[in-house]
């Protein structure tokens, strides 16, 4: 790992508010060196990124989850506190403290310097975004607030070649200065304390600020639309619609791509002079089996692009206010609306970032449905039966109809988690007035090529991640079950059905006849406990073994002649529901503390799926589907 | 403190243009003690003196509000703008 800074190397920790540009500095200073993982016990990612400074000092730079204040109120804030004090177990204490700061946004940001110049570690103020700030007026007289606070002020802008060079070198002279710590003078603040500083911020900022700067005119024009009380949520409707029909048709060259890749790397393979039995493992379970997931990384990668172009460009806020009134509705908190988009993707991110929610209730209520938005490990599975069964065509001539499924699976995730956390809402947490909603409605900024490509890169590093260890050796699993023991000589049957995956399959088959499920479904949703995924390679796996070499390259052709609608539609149901995630169920553990939300997830999840499978296929039977 | 007469922010409509006279969080029954609701509205810039314009507010039940305070936007529910007291007309 050349790349690491060896662990000796000072630390400089970078601290801000919320959308002053501190990860868009940190993605400049560090570029795609960065490391994200967590700290130890809690699930704060934590992004260290090393850095060479002009004078050659190898540091490492942490960006520190943003706040407002050292006052934790919720474990991210925790975690910005505990560094910046150096209370924590790790190896992370920092030996400069960098302050970011929105130039054309400096008021709240001042009164947190105030702040962490108690702390009684070096600190240093980066004015970041300066360019904007001078666009719109605002002049800051650097030297003179450096003088006022008292510390080292630069300004930086870091989307800009060279717009960190000023920070490096105050790095640089700071580290070489090599002040120590000294001791700390904070203490949580009181009411009285906090408008004193925020007083004492606002006077500084009176005196070195020219020019009262107006109001961002683009955010101004923009919000009169998107903040429009109906306006505004028809805009939000339109951005989520495109957003999931785009998920479907800029996705598919990609996909065919990637699926002609594992089809040419198969028919390499089954060339090879090897026996039969490897072959069937390198054909069937290894390629065959992780290609049918790793097909669905455009589709991910394009999710993921939007949300992550929607964070960067500060309209997640806005979504947030939008939807606050509708989501307290259903007993949800409006900075629930950021977890649950970002469930789209994945609950897992989606119930880490929960943690954005500082009344427990509410948190509770929020993971409790987080798994039950449509995540992109259900595109894979609601992909393959909506191809197999939906047929393509275009309904009030544009809509695709198959993308108007997929919407109508994702309206029913979300009018479900609505339900739910309705019913929660009104039989566990009876009465009480819910958290306070507030939330800062940063000023639009325009998205960063490069931080979204690096935001992408770690969340596809992530996904394939998944795919070579989680979903490979459940692949493995699954090809071992449906190929031993092996058919007897002169066996008449398809092989499969000698195997243990068979007798495991016609086992439950009586739990799930009713649903309408066939004991190769069984199987596959055994390993799809692990991985939501897993099922359709599993599935290709088990169709490929029972079918024989001509059948294997499309899965979907053989569920449409094996499958009825019924059987089908049943499946979708259940998938629209199913706990099937280990690793979600071990964050919501991991996240509440303890077993008891893990199994109240698992098995109210579990009790939907089965219902709406259940009154799905009899309906479809009955509506002549079967 | 002024004599002015003062109103509760979460009263205000869309395009009240006013100066914070005081917080007065014990006013209000919000989701959390008074003391608690007090610090937050200071950190994110709700303290006397600050100029505030409403410029935005929801479709039900005209909540949540979008409130202008200094040069900063902040997104906040009626019933916790109930706890800033504003006077009326101050010029921006």
């Amino acid at each position: 790992m050349s790349v690491t800074a060896p662990t000796a190397a000072p630390v400089v920790a970078l601290v801000g508010n919320p959308n002053c540009g501190k990860t868009a500095l940190f993605n400049a200073l560090t570029g795609s060196r960065q490391k994200v993982a967590n700290y130890p016990g809690v699930t704060v990612e934590k992004k260290v990124g090393p850095l060479t400074t002009p004078a050659g000092r190898t540091v490492r730079i942490v960006d520190l989850p943003g706040t407002y204040s050292l006052r934790a109120r919720s474990p991210d804030e925790e975690v910005t506190r505990d560094i910046v004090l150096g209370r924590t177990q790790t190896d992370v204490i920092p030996d400069l403290i960098v302050c970011v700061a929105d130039a054309s946004n400096l008021r709240l940001a001042l009164r947190l310097v105030l702040e962490l110049k108690q702390v009684g570690r070096p600190v240093m103020l980066s004015l970041n975004m300066m360019d904007i700030a001078r666009k719109r007026g605002i002049e800051i007289d650097t030297e003179k607030l450096g003088r006022e606070l008292g510390l080292p002020v630069v300004s930086s802008v870091a989307v800009r070649r060279g717009g960190t060079d000023a920070l490096l070198a105050e790095i640089d002279r700071r580290l070489a200065a090599a002040q120590g710590a000294t001791g700390t003078v904070w203490m949580t603040p009181d009411a009285s304390a906090l408008r004193r500083a925020q007083k004492e911020a606002d006077r500084i900022l009176a005196s070195v600020v020219k020019g009262q700067g107006r109001p961002d005119s683009l955010t101004t024009r923009l919000d009169a639309v998107l903040l429009h009380p109906v306006a505004g949520l028809v805009v939000l409707l339109a951005i989520l619609f495109v957003m999931f029909q785009a998920v479907f048709a800029w996705a598919e060259p990609g996909m065919d791509a990637i699926e002609a890749g594992f089809h040419f790397l198969g028919d390499l393979v089954a060339g090879l002079p090897l026996p039969d039995l490897l072959k069937s493992f390198l054909k069937d379970g290894l390629i065959g089996g992780v290609g049918s997931v790793i097909v669905f990384l455009p589709q991910i990668v394009i999710l993921f692009f939007f949300i992550l172009v929607l964070e960067d460009l500060g309209y997640m806020a806005r979504a947030a206010f939008l939807m606050d009134r509708i989501m307290g509705g259903a007993g949800l908190h409006g900075r629930a609306f950021i977890p649950l988009l970002s469930s789209f993707a994945c609950a897992i991110p989606g119930i880490m970032s929960t943690r954005v929610i500082d009344d427990r209730r509410d948190r509770l209520t929020t993971i409790l449905v987080a798994p039950l938005m449509t995540c992109s490990a259900r595109i894979p599975v609601y992909t393959l039966i909506i191809g197999a069964f939906i047929p393509d065509r275009e309904v009030w001539g544009f809509v695709g109809l198959q993308g108007l499924v997929m919407f109508g699976l994702y309206t029913v995730g979300i009018a479900s988690a609505l339900a739910v956390s309705f019913v929660v809402k009104r039989l566990i947490w009876r009465g009480k007035p819910g958290e306070p909603f507030m939330l800062e409605l940063p000023d639009y900024k325009v998205p960063q090529a490069r931080s979204v490509a690096i935001g992408l890169w770690t969340r596809a590093t992530i996904f394939l991640k998944r795919a070579g260890t989680t979903i490979l050796s459940m692949m493995i699993l699954i090809w071992v079950l449906a190929s031993f023991p092996q058919p007897p000589e002169g066996a008449t049957e398809p092989a499969i059905n000698y195997s243990l995956a068979a007798r495991i399959g016609t086992a439950i088959q009586p739990l799930t006849e009713p649903l309408g499920f066939n004991w190769q479904i069984n199987v596959a949703l055994i390993p799809g406990m692990a991985a939501r995924e897993v099922a359709v390679g599993s599935l290709g796996t088990i169709y490929a073994i029972s079918g024989g070499e001509e059948a294997t390259d499309k899965i979907a052709s053989a569920l449409s002649s094996q499958w009825s609608l019924a059987t089908a539609l049943a499946f979708l149901a259940w998938y629209v529901f199913a706990p099937q995630c280990a690793s979600t169920l071990a964050v919501i553990r991991r996240e509440t503390g303890g077993w008891r939300w893990l199994w109240v997830t698992f098995f109210y999840m579990l009790a939907l799926a089965y219902v709406a499978a259940f009154l799905t296929y009899r309906i479809a039977v009955a509506l002549g589907g079967g | 403190m002024s004599s002015e007469p003062t109103i509760a922010l979460g009263v205000a409509p869309v395009g009240f243009r006013g100066r914070i006279q005081a917080i007065a969080a014990g006013r209000v029954a919000a989701g959390m003690p008074a003391p608690e609701l007090e610090r937050r509205l200071i950190e994110l810039g709700f303290v006397e003196g600050a100029d505030v314009e409403i410029l935005h507010q929801g479709l039900f039940g005209r909540d949540p509000i979008a409130v202008r305070v200094a040069h900063t936007t902040i997104g906040l529910r009626r019933r916790e703008a109930m706890a800033i007291l504003v006077s009326v007309g101050a010029e921006p």
